[in-house]
């Protein structure tokens, strides 16, 4: 059985422990409700891939349609675009309240360490509030200047019914 | 005459609410008329219902709806599309939970009544209680008037109003310019966007027929474009127009070389397919293949909105269901070659999720417009919206004497008249 003491990093220079994969996304998460999305491109390696599915299932939903799929460049342009001032739902954004728990390391995949977790954000705009829960899937590596994302898959609890115009990443 | 005018004063009569330049706010806000809607348009026209592969072979099915009630399209053993009120005729349960499948019966989860495919009441249990007279012939699931055009299903309540081809007069030239984005292959869903916004469904169906607000909703689309392809989406500058297609249906062409995909494919395939039209040739396609199916991926260069609830929009189905008078759900549905190169149908889902659902660079801005539309109709509730835009027809256009610019309000117009003639029939 792990503990957050016994999996922190030390022997093994690749694998990430638990308690280091949940430090880094409670910081990508910060990152993000502050909408600091300058500070959350360099968090992905080059190749990373976003992925907000709609299909509930394996697989890597390029075949698929979803609600985001992103590679370096789309990330760079939907930064672009949530920051120009000129997107009326992004400017402003909801603003946005996010935990995530219930991490649980899923082993190495392709030298990455695949960490699953639960996202709950609490979103706010304009008299309303509303919650997006979502199971998250984390391929983090270990670079020289730390961890970056490799793969983040999110996928909401209604992913497969409808949702609502999000101004923000999730 | 721009008098501010209380919906109640004329007594909320569509006939006054609805003029040839402008429409009274309570459009948007009234539960009275919100319910008489659902009841004099929803139940007494040709309500799309889905697309010929959303149901692609025997014994398969798809929920939908046909204004508030929710129907199930399925596809029987005979190849026949029934369209199904998805509620047992016993006790009203719904039969059918699941969005989307193949089955050959639904079972009532409450009681256990089984109904075919085709909607026939197949069995019931302990059934001898009912006594020797009951006669399952008289309990089938509800069954819709249906009709196709091109792989688009419509149902209808009414088994009296006219043949869904000619509800669609003119719009069927459209609608089969629309299909050659197949490239040849039969058009297929390839899946959809569903989201919902806060605000009345005639805002949503304003806007597929709406090319004034995309330069100012849709900048940041634009500018996540190469120059090339801003210039292609520089949908006001190119001599586009709107036309009224009768019945509430419209027409606006944004980028005229796109009208027909068949034509012009000698031009030089644009810089950013040139990775698609690549992996084409290396798989083995011909040059004139390569060039049909690049040219269509894409997608084409018009909306066409068809009243009440689906569009024909450049590269999607456009489908809206109203909710409530203030709540809208709407589906996008993406569409691709059926058979045809994978390749090509991962360039359409790309190019799907830019623009469109949640998080596209461009949905989440309409459906913020759409909800400041409904926010604002909270004050001034005498007031009118405006749609006189480009009432005048354009002189010498090529398309002809009876367009209007590509930026007028001409197809709201059209839908509008068509609400009134349906609420004062």
């Amino acid at each position: 059985m792990s503990t957050l003491t016994d999996t922190r990093p030390g022997n093994d220079t690749a694998a990430i422990g638990l308690f280091e994969a949940a430090e880094f996304i409670w910081r990508e998460g910060e990152i993000l409700d502050r909408q600091d999305y300058a500070d959350w491109l360099p968090l992905w390696t080059d190749d990373g891939l976003y992925v907000i599915p709609i299909e509930r299932g394996d697989g890597d939903h390029a075949d698929a349609l979803n609600i985001a799929y992103d590679d370096a460049e789309m990330r760079k342009a939907r930064v672009k675009r949530l920051k120009s001032g000129f997107s009326i739902s992004s400017a402003p954004s909801a603003r946005t309240v996010r935990s995530a728990s219930r991490f649980v390391l899923g082993g190495q995949q392709d030298g990455a360490t695949v960490v699953r977790c639960a996202q709950t954000i609490v979103e706010y705009k304009f008299e309303r509030t509303r919650t997006l829960a979502a199971d998250v899937v984390f391929h983090l590596v270990r670079r020289d200047d730390g961890i970056a994302i490799a793969r983040k898959e999110i996928l909401f609890l209604n992913s497969d019914d409808f949702v609502w115009g999000i101004g923000y990443l999730p | 005459m721009d008098m501010p005018i209380s919906a109640d004063d004329c007594g909320l009569d569509p006939g006054e609410l609805v003029q040839d330049d402008r429409v009274h706010t309570a459009l948007y806000t009234s539960e009275e008329l919100f319910d008489e809607e659902m009841d004099r348009i929803f139940k007494n026209t040709w309500v799309w219902v889905a697309h010929a592969s959303e149901v692609p072979t025997k014994n398969t099915f798809k929920k939908s709806w046909v204004g508030k009630q929710p129907v199930i399209v399925t596809r029987d053993k005979e190849d026949n599309v029934h369209v199904l009120l998805n509620r047992c005729r016993h006790r009203a349960a719904s039969v059918c939970e699941q969005k989307q499948g193949r089955t050959s019966v639904f079972v009532c989860p409450y009681h256990g009544w089984s109904y075919n495919i085709d909607g026939k009441l197949r069995s019931v249990p302990h059934a001898k209680v009912y006594g020797e007279d009951f006669d399952k012939d008289e309990f089938p699931l509800i069954s819709l008037r249906t009709e196709e055009y091109n792989g688009m299903i419509f149902a209808t309540f009414r088994d009296d109003i006219e043949p869904l081809v000619d509800f669609l007069g003119p719009a069927k030239k459209w609608i089969d310019l629309f299909m050659k984005q197949g490239a040849g292959y039969p058009v297929k869903a390839l899946g959809e966007h569903q989201f919902r916004f806060a605000g009345n469904w005639k805002i949503q169906l304003e806007n597929t027929t709406d090319a004034y607000h995309f330069p100012i909703v849709h900048k940041t689309f634009l500018d996540s474009l190469d120059a090339d392809t801003s210039n292609v989406f520089d949908v006001l500058g190119q001599g586009g127009w709107v036309e009224d297609l009768g019945n509430g249906h419209s027409l606006m062409v944004m980028i005229p070389d796109l009208v027909d995909l068949e034509e012009n494919l000698d031009a030089p395939i644009p810089e950013r397919f040139a990775d698609l039209a690549k992996a084409l040739r290396e798989e083995g396609y011909d040059e004139d293949k390569v060039r049909r199916i690049v040219r269509a991926v894409g997608g084409t260069g018009f909306n066409l909105n068809l009243f009440p609830n689906v569009a024909c929009s450049m590269a999607f189905f456009r489908v809206l269901r109203p909710v409530s008078v203030a709540e809208t759900e709407i589906r996008h549905i993406a569409i691709g070659m059926d058979g045809g190169p994978e390749a090509a149908n991962r360039v359409r889902l790309r190019l799907h999720e830019h623009f469109q659902g949640p998080m596209g660079f461009g949905t989440p801005d309409d459906a913020e417009g759409w909800e400041r539309v409904q926010r604002g109709s909270a004050s001034g509730e005498d007031l009118w919206i405006m749609v006189n835009r480009g009432k005048d027809t354009l002189d010498g256009h090529p398309a002809g004497p009876d367009v209007t610019d590509v930026s007028a309000e001409t197809g709201m117009r059209a839908a509008y008249g068509m609400w009134k003639r349906m609420m004062t029939a």
